[in-house]
């Protein structure tokens, strides 16, 4: 017997390989990056496939600034356009992703993060959130902040970034990490572009047939300049209303929910389930953007759960993000381990265990 | 019967130069303006302006325009040409911008052989931020951070950017002239047209260095700065061509295999622009 239905593909990958691959099945014909490590192979798969594209461009950059700075020139050319890097790497993007965001100009970012501060390592480590979620340059202005968990998360978050940056002309952020970029796991090809976008009526083409324009961030008016500002963030409140992703798991009779994104999201399931085994009602609450941050969701499960549990690859980031989404009305405790350790999931039970029990003979 | 033999260039739009008396760019800007309408390109062509006096060169080219962060004009001029390869990109840079901030991505668009112009203008200092110096500025010039003047020991010696750029096999073109007397604004007219035409044919990167008058940080009159320009400052910054890819220059293969030969006009080489 045969059948008809499209057989969709699925391929054994690596994360930044995935991230590659999405973005070239998104239409990105334009890569500009630079060496560095965790995130090298993505580079790499780029070379090797971007310029097999219908006038494909790839250049390895003479730095991280001339790189994002040539993701503006492709940006206002109407390409879709990446550019990748790991942590001190994204620290020198910042300038220019400033500029993306005052011009409206729509990009992806990968930030493949590793430990730090400084030069740091080049383990896994989820020490950038606060650049990434505060804008991180300078300026008032937001980014979307997508946060993958998975290979398979990357290889669709990679397509939905080129849409959402398209759609709200802002750059976006991919939040990935030297776990995720290089170990290996199923990915479907199963998530496809929007074909709905806006038509980019606002390229820098030659002024054929219409009036010149041009695409600035100088306002040296004060009056135009805080204009622009409310115009952003006008925006920016759109994006929070609507796009918003979180996963909950296991929430809904949790005396303990546990808060975690991207790899620590994946020691934490681990976490819940033995936890689950062992009698103990922890549930998790994963936020997939990290900008706009599930507040909502997070502020409802604070109607029945009393506790929250941050857990990050840091010092304690996103926490604070938690509790002002909570605002008082739960308790937030926090584990962490900065510098590229990672926590395996006995180990995060054992630290929520004991918390759970110390809450138990507090209500007792 | 009378027939009008000057105007303005409809490339040039019709607003008031905020510049300085005496300042050399709207000079730059008119001969920019009318070689892009004597060679018919209004319509193809896009200018990058930089961080610096001439910020607000949109107000005045009317032609598409985007604004670089400072110093980053080569590599916005590369993403833009890359992705509209059959466009004449140009970016308008100053000293500090090009020859200092921007030095990296200078250089390495000029050895990658990029197909972009850039009108460099030399006035020796920073402009718009009061005068301090720049790595142009003469040695023993006076700026607002070199009190003492420009001492070689402590400051370096001035940069000599068309010397530097000359030796990589990406470059196509590269001329020193001035806007100091109507021969010399001519000379520079011819250059940038030459440039622009290297830039079309394909043969690499291209650069035109003016050197431009700025009294108001120079301290001198109109007269007097353009006086300067000849008897001083040509004498640190020799005027001429430094090279021409009619003498071989250029690499047509620089640019490597991301830029098709040919792009046919019935996709404009640009279906994502439209």
């Amino acid at each position: 017997m045969t059948t008809t239905e499209p057989k969709i593909e699925k391929r054994l990958m690596r994360g930044n390989d995935a991230v590659g691959e999405a973005a070239i099945r998104a239409g990105c014909r334009a890569y500009f990056g630079y060496p560095i490590t965790p995130q090298n192979e993505l580079c790499e798969y780029m070379a090797r496939n971007v310029p097999r594209m219908d006038r494909g461009v790839f250049i390895q950059s003479e730095s991280e600034i001339a790189a994002i700075n040539m993701v503006l020139g492709a940006s206002v050319s109407g390409a879709r356009v990446m550019t990748s890097s790991s942590s001190p790497g994204v620290s020198l993007k910042q300038e220019g992703i400033s500029f993306l965001a005052a011009m409206e100009l729509p990009a992806v970012i990968v930030n493949v993060v590793r430990g730090g501060p400084g030069l740091g390592n080049i383990a896994p480590a989820q020490s950038d959130y606060f650049q990434a979620t505060r804008g991180g340059g300078h300026g008032d202005y937001r980014t979307i902040v997508l946060g993958a968990a998975s290979v398979q998360e990357l290889y669709d978050l990679t397509i939905e970034a080129f849409d959402l940056a398209d759609e709200y002309r802002t750059p976006v952020l991919i939040l990935s990490d030297g776990m995720l970029g290089q170990m290996m796991e199923p990915v479907v090809f199963g998530k496809e572009p929007r074909k709905d976008l806006p038509v980019k009526d606002w390229t820098l083409t030659g002024c054929a047939g219409r009036d010149s324009r041009f695409i600035r961030s100088l306002l040296l008016d004060v009056n135009v300049e805080e204009a622009h500002n409310w115009k952003l963030f006008r925006k920016y409140h759109q994006i929070e209303r609507r796009e918003v992703r979180c996963e909950t798991y296991r929430t809904e009779d949790a005396k303990i929910v546990v808060v975690a994104y991207g790899t620590s999201a994946r020691i934490a399931r681990g976490a819940v389930n033995r936890a689950r085994e062992q009698g103990l009602a922890v549930g998790l609450i994963r936020p997939i953007t990290l900008w706009p941050f599930p507040k909502e969701i997070i502020r409802e499960t604070a109607k029945h759960t009393k506790h929250f549990f941050v857990f990050e690859m840091s010092m304690g980031q996103m926490v604070e993000d938690v509790r002002l989404a909570l605002n008082g009305a739960a308790e937030v405790h926090f584990y962490g381990r900065p510098g590229g350790v990672i926590v395996t999931p006995a180990e995060l039970l054992r630290i929520v265990a004991r918390q759970y029990h110390q809450i138990e003979r507090g209500a007792a | 019967m009378s027939r009008k033999v000057f105007g303005r260039p409809r490339s040039l739009k019709p607003a008031v130069f905020h510049y300085c008396p005496g300042c050399g760019h709207s000079i730059i800007h008119r001969l920019t303006c009318e070689v892009i309408d004597d060679l018919g390109i209004r319509e193809r062509t896009i200018g990058v302006p930089p961080a610096g006096c001439a910020v607000l060169a949109y107000f005045y080219f009317d032609v598409d325009m985007v604004e670089a962060p400072h110093g980053r004009g080569a590599a916005v001029a590369t993403g833009i040409k890359r992705i509209q390869p059959d466009r004449l990109v140009f970016s308008y840079q100053g000293d500090g911008d090009l020859a200092a901030i921007g030095t990296a991505e200078t250089i390495h668009a000029a050895n990658r052989g990029e197909r972009i112009t850039i009108i460099f203008v030399n006035n020796a200092c920073y402009g718009m931020t009061g005068g301090q110096m720049a790595p142009t500025s003469l040695v023993g010039m006076e700026t607002t951070t070199t009190p003492g003047g420009r001492d070689p020991l402590a400051h370096g010696a001035p940069i000599r950017i068309c010397e530097l750029l000359k030796v990589f096999d990406g470059v196509a073109y590269l001329e020193r002239t001035a806007v100091d007397t109507p021969k010399n604004i001519r000379r520079t007219k011819k250059a940038i047209r030459r440039a622009f035409q290297a830039q079309m044919e394909g043969r690499g990167f291209s650069l035109v260095e003016v050197l431009s008058p700025c009294p108001t940080n120079w301290k001198k009159t109109a007269v007097e700065s353009v006086h300067w320009i000849g008897e001083v400052m040509s004498k640190q910054f020799p005027l001429g061509l430094v090279k021409d890819f009619e003498d071989g220059a250029g690499s047509s293969a620089a640019c490597g295999p991301n830029e098709p030969a040919s792009t046919t006009a019935a996709d404009g080489g640009n279906s994502d622009a439209d």
